[in-house]
């Protein structure tokens, strides 16, 4: 097939570029890699970091997760991801590294967590979904299926992901007090159909990352 | 028109800033230059950048753009006329946007290490630095720039790093040049571009801020 994608089920990165494919009606081959043992495949298309996702179109492989959705967006037309504006292109740029600069070294760091230190990461993922919220514009309506774009792509995988977290360590993140805005809006974008259809199964993500976390934090 | 419509708040050191200076270089925007007394942020910057409340900034029309890269993509997207800074392809788009991704996030944290840590880690910390200088330059190759024949959006990613090569040696003791030569060719071939020479400082210069800056800070 023209497009495949190399990906690992449970890769937040390899959503994001499966929410692109998918809201562009873009046909492609799903390929599963083995995150203990990548294949020689992933090792030829992405020598330099040697991780999903990795696209290939027409036998060109290109990899991250962002640079892969701005390609996705300029060749395939329909179903425009990033606004037309320059400042807000800028703007969504902008969130989406934030999103990358904050919020992903907090979950790694999560995934490693101990008990005595959860309680202040807890409350530092609550400043960054705080700041999160503020990208979001109250007087917007919320998006649906047709009129999902970059920067909903990059906030609903992060809804997604912290309900894992708390659900794996038992601790509140998504707080009505807190983010009442960001908290509405994930439950209704994380409902939507072609979101809900490119999801890993919740519990099956909870369950690898609680395997993951027990893994890292127990002491033989 | 009254009062300026670009205004780049900056650090003149800041490899980060310098992207900026250069891609407004290369399209010859005429901009009004703040300079930021770091580390006694304006309320300007605080008030343009809340989250993050770094330089650069670049406002524009009175609407602020925040981070180096997306600022030269916008500056590109915004100001069509002349010299642009992307390929018009999209694979070879997408492969400036990974280079220059690949720079941010590997180059400054391991130049860093380079300059701060001592003994057997700071040996390591050069291997490492070399290590990434070595993939940029693999990159590179035989080309004139990063992504062919066009200097671009990579090529500012990496470049404005240049100047701050004479300080790594030093506080290093060894020589890039011997390391990778052709990414030092490839510097030195981006430096005959006015917007370049004009845009980095005097690498003595910026030692000499960097002693300044270490001493103060009591390091």
């Amino acid at each position: 097939m023209a497009v495949k994608l190399l990906g690992i089920w449970q890769s937040p990165f390899v959503l994001r570029v499966k929410l692109a494919l998918s809201l562009k009606g873009v046909e492609y081959e799903y390929i599963e890699d083995d995150i203990l043992n990548k294949s020689s495949m992933l090792l030829q298309y992405n020598p330099v970091y040697k991780k999903v996702p990795v696209l290939v179109h027409n036998g060109k492989p290109m990899a991250e997760s962002l640079v892969i959705l701005e390609y996705i967006d300029e060749i395939w037309k329909n179903h425009p991801l990033l606004p037309e504006d320059p400042f807000q292109k800028a703007r969504s740029r902008f969130w989406a590294k934030f999103v990358d600069d904050k919020f992903v070294p907090m979950i790694i760091r999560m995934l490693r967590i101990t008990s005595d230190q959860k309680d202040n990461a807890a409350k530092e993922t609550r400043e960054i979904l705080k700041t999160l919220e503020g990208s979001l514009d109250p007087n917007k309506p919320f998006p649906e299926d047709k009129s999902l774009s970059f920067m909903d792509i990059e906030i609903v995988w992060v809804g997604y992901y912290t309900q894992m977290l708390e659900k794996m360590l038992d601790v509140k993140l998504l707080d009505d007090e807190n983010t009442p805005l960001l908290n509405t809006w994930f439950r209704v974008v994380l409902n939507l159909q072609v979101i809900k259809e490119c999801l890993p199964p919740f519990d099956k993500l909870v369950a690898h990352y609680t395997n993951f976390h027990e893994r890292h934090t127990t002491v033989c | 028109m009254g009062g300026s419509e670009v205004v780049l708040l900056d650090f003149w050191p800041s490899m980060f800033g310098m992207r900026v200076r250069v891609a407004l270089a290369e399209k010859g925007i005429e901009y009004e230059y703040k300079e930021e007394n770091l580390p006694n942020k304006s309320s300007l910057l605080l008030e343009m950048n809340p989250i993050n409340k770094k330089i650069p900034v670049l406002i524009h029309n009175g609407k602020p753009i925040c981070e180096s890269c997306i600022i030269v993509q916008y500056i590109d997207e915004t100001w069509t006329d002349k010299s642009p800074l992307m390929p018009s392809d999209p694979y070879a788009r997408a492969q400036a946007r990974f280079w220059a991704d690949y720079v941010d996030k590997k180059v400054y944290d391991a130049s860093k290490k380079t300059m701060t840590l001592k003994g057997e880690e700071q040996e390591n910390a050069k291997k490492e630095f070399i290590e990434i200088l070595k993939v940029l330059e693999g990159q590179i190759g035989d080309k004139p720039y990063f992504i062919g024949e066009s200097f671009g959006y990579a090529d500012i990613a990496l470049v404005t790093f240049y100047c701050w090569f004479y300080t790594f040696e030093t506080l290093g003791n060894y020589s890039i040049e011997k390391e990778c030569p052709k990414l030092v060719a490839w510097a030195k071939r981006c430096m005959q571009r006015e917007s370049v020479s004009k845009t980095l400082p005097d690498p003595k210069k910026i030692y000499d801020f960097f002693l300044e800056m270490r001493s103060k800070l009591g390091l």
